[in-house]
């Protein structure tokens, strides 16, 4: 299948020399949810801001919809939705004229049909003939999605999209996104909430320090980087790890009443019947036992903290 | 061509014009009404003839060319500064819109709400002053190529600066002051010889001597050469707004 987003070998050096993008490749394919998650400044911004037209690229090549975005510009561009990141709108259009002003741009000819559709379906239809200026932070947000999705277009960016919404609209936005997937959307998401990933996402990527640390299926990522732990509470306090254990992935709380075992979500649950089974043999009892599987969140922390070997070497 | 692009940023400056009539049509001409009424009505009734022309018919091309010159540069470096400035020209970088697109958009708007704001002065002038307009076609054809040329520079000036500050500085600190020595309310020729002189290093000498031309026949300088270095200054905007889009001087980084 040939990606909607195929990105290969790009870099970006800005003008003060600071490099944001070194060597990237990425391909995103029709209809998927990407993910695209990093720390502040990693370059997601960037690495959009590229595809979409606003930031010159550098080396590499760099394609959307099958098109060129240096040489088939056009196309290219046409075929993409930019929802950004900062609220930037024009204060003193109606919400009608904004939207239908983007279509225009995007060299698609008047669809009152179209605009009052996208209009409904995020819930601003009532307030087509107010300015952008009098309405709230949230209405404005679905204002920006709605200029994105005027012209119809097969890939959507959206930058941070749910930043500073309350969870009502949080929600309706992860309904319309999961709806324009349906219609065969490909969409690019970079947020700082890793909850909306782990929900929406297809696929999730990996930006760190300009590059692309890892590119792979949520739910294939959540099994292979992610964690579980049982934690004990005991019945009796416990001044160190029995000997018998020492060989387990196991730790002693700081007050010595708590186990906690951690194992990888991978594994089959036979190191926790091995446990159970020694710390009866040692008759350490227990009151309670809990399980928690380690999040989203959890794999992008220890991703993100991981060392580089460069770094690890500059140490 | 993206002519749906085109149109929807001519659109969208021409609904500004709108939204703000006040600001860009009442206030130009209210002022320059002021001018007619002192120094043509007022004070132009006690001065002499210049070039056998009434004092006051004599300064109204130079005052139409100053509102022409001031509303094209203001019009145009608005247009294109306030995207910048409140962040939604993301929207026309991103567009499948081509630099010229982008030019004639802004630029085509600029020039359009500048000649219709000349033209409404020369009809207001009427009311305060009699005079008669020899060469009607090429007195528009003036009016547009100086509204497209200026409106070139103010497009330029909008992506040059940074601040309000810097919108307002050229055509305060360097329009007017031209304007004002480049012969609106005097002939070249009543200078001493040495001004004559520097005054031709003056381009809006040109202009305003050519649209005079234009109304009554007489010029300071031929109005071949007030054509030709309108036109060469038309080059010399063009070639650098094509250099921005070429570099992406402070729209790309």
């Amino acid at each position: 299948m040939q990606p909607d987003i195929s990105v290969k070998h790009l870099n970006k050096i800005y003008e003060g020399g600071f490099q944001a993008l070194k060597d990237v490749n990425l391909e995103i394919y029709p209809g998927e949810i990407f993910a695209l998650l990093g720390p502040n400044g990693a370059g997601k911004t960037t690495l959009i801001s590229i595809i979409c037209g606003i930031v010159n690229p550098g080396d590499g090549e760099v394609k959307a919809a099958g098109y060129d975005i240096r040489k088939q510009y056009r196309k290219a561009r046409g075929s993409i939705g930019l929802v950004p990141q900062e609220l930037n709108t024009d204060s003193f259009e109606t919400v009608w004229d904004a939207v239908s002003f983007t279509r225009g741009l995007f060299g698609k000819p008047p669809k009152p049909s179209h605009i009052e559709k996208v209009l409904k379906d995020l819930s601003l239809w009532d307030k087509r003939n107010n300015r952008i200026m009098s309405l709230s932070g949230g209405m404005k947000r679905r204002v920006m999605i709605a200029k994105a999705l005027s012209h119809e277009p097969r890939i959507l960016f959206l930058d941070e999209p749910t930043a500073g919404v309350d969870v009502e609209l949080r929600r309706d936005m992860w309904e319309m996104v999961r709806k324009l997937r349906e219609n065969g959307t490909t969409i690019i998401l970079t947020t700082h909430y890793i909850e909306e990933a782990e929900e929406m996402a297809d696929r999730i990527g990996v930006i760190r320090q300009g590059q692309i640390i890892l590119v792979e299926e949520k739910d294939r990522l959540m099994s292979k980087l992610g964690k579980k732990e049982l934690r004990l509470q005991l019945q009796q306090k416990l001044d160190q790890v029995p000997g018998e254990l020492t060989l387990e992935p196991i730790e002693l709380s700081n007050d010595g009443w708590e186990l906690v075992y951690t194992f990888d979500s991978q594994q089959q649950q036979a190191g926790v019947a091995r446990l159970l089974r020694t710390l009866g043999d040692l008759e350490i009892e227990y009151r309670d036992l809990q399980t928690r599987e380690s999040s989203l969140e959890d794999i992008f922390v220890g991703l993100v903290n991981e060392q580089s070997p460069q770094e690890r070497s500059t140490e | 061509m993206n002519l749906y692009g085109v149109k929807a940023i001519y659109q969208f400056e021409m609904a500004r014009m709108r939204r703000t009539l006040m600001q860009s049509v009442l206030s130009p001409v209210i002022s320059t009404c002021l001018y007619f009424v002192v120094f043509g009505s007022a004070i132009g009734s006690r001065m002499g003839d210049i070039d056998s022309i009434s004092y006051g018919a004599y300064i109204i091309p130079g005052l139409v060319m100053l509102s022409l010159l001031m509303q094209s540069i203001s019009n145009a470096s608005f247009g294109i500064y306030m995207p910048k400035f409140s962040g939604t020209i993301y929207e026309v970088l991103s567009a499948p819109v081509s630099y010229i697109e982008i030019v004639l958009g802004y630029v085509g708007a600029a020039t359009t709400k500048a000649v219709i704001l000349g033209l409404i002065i020369l009809a207001t002038a009427r009311l305060f002053v009699d005079y008669s307009i020899l060469h009607p076609f090429w007195m528009f054809s003036f009016l547009v190529l100086t509204a497209v040329t200026f409106s070139l520079f103010g497009f330029i000036i909008g992506i040059w600066a940074d601040g309000f500050e810097k919108l307002q500085i050229v055509p305060m600190m360097i329009v007017t002051p031209l304007v004002f020595l480049g012969g609106t309310f005097y002939s070249i020729d009543m200078l001493p010889e040495i001004w004559q002189t520097i005054s031709l290093f003056n381009p809006v000498v040109y202009l305003i001597s050519g649209f005079r031309w234009a109304f009554y026949g007489v010029s300071d300088v031929h109005v071949g050469i007030s054509v030709g270095m309108t036109l060469v200054f038309l080059t010399a905007c063009l070639t650098i707004v094509w250099w921005i889009f070429k570099t992406g001087y402070r729209l790309r980084s």
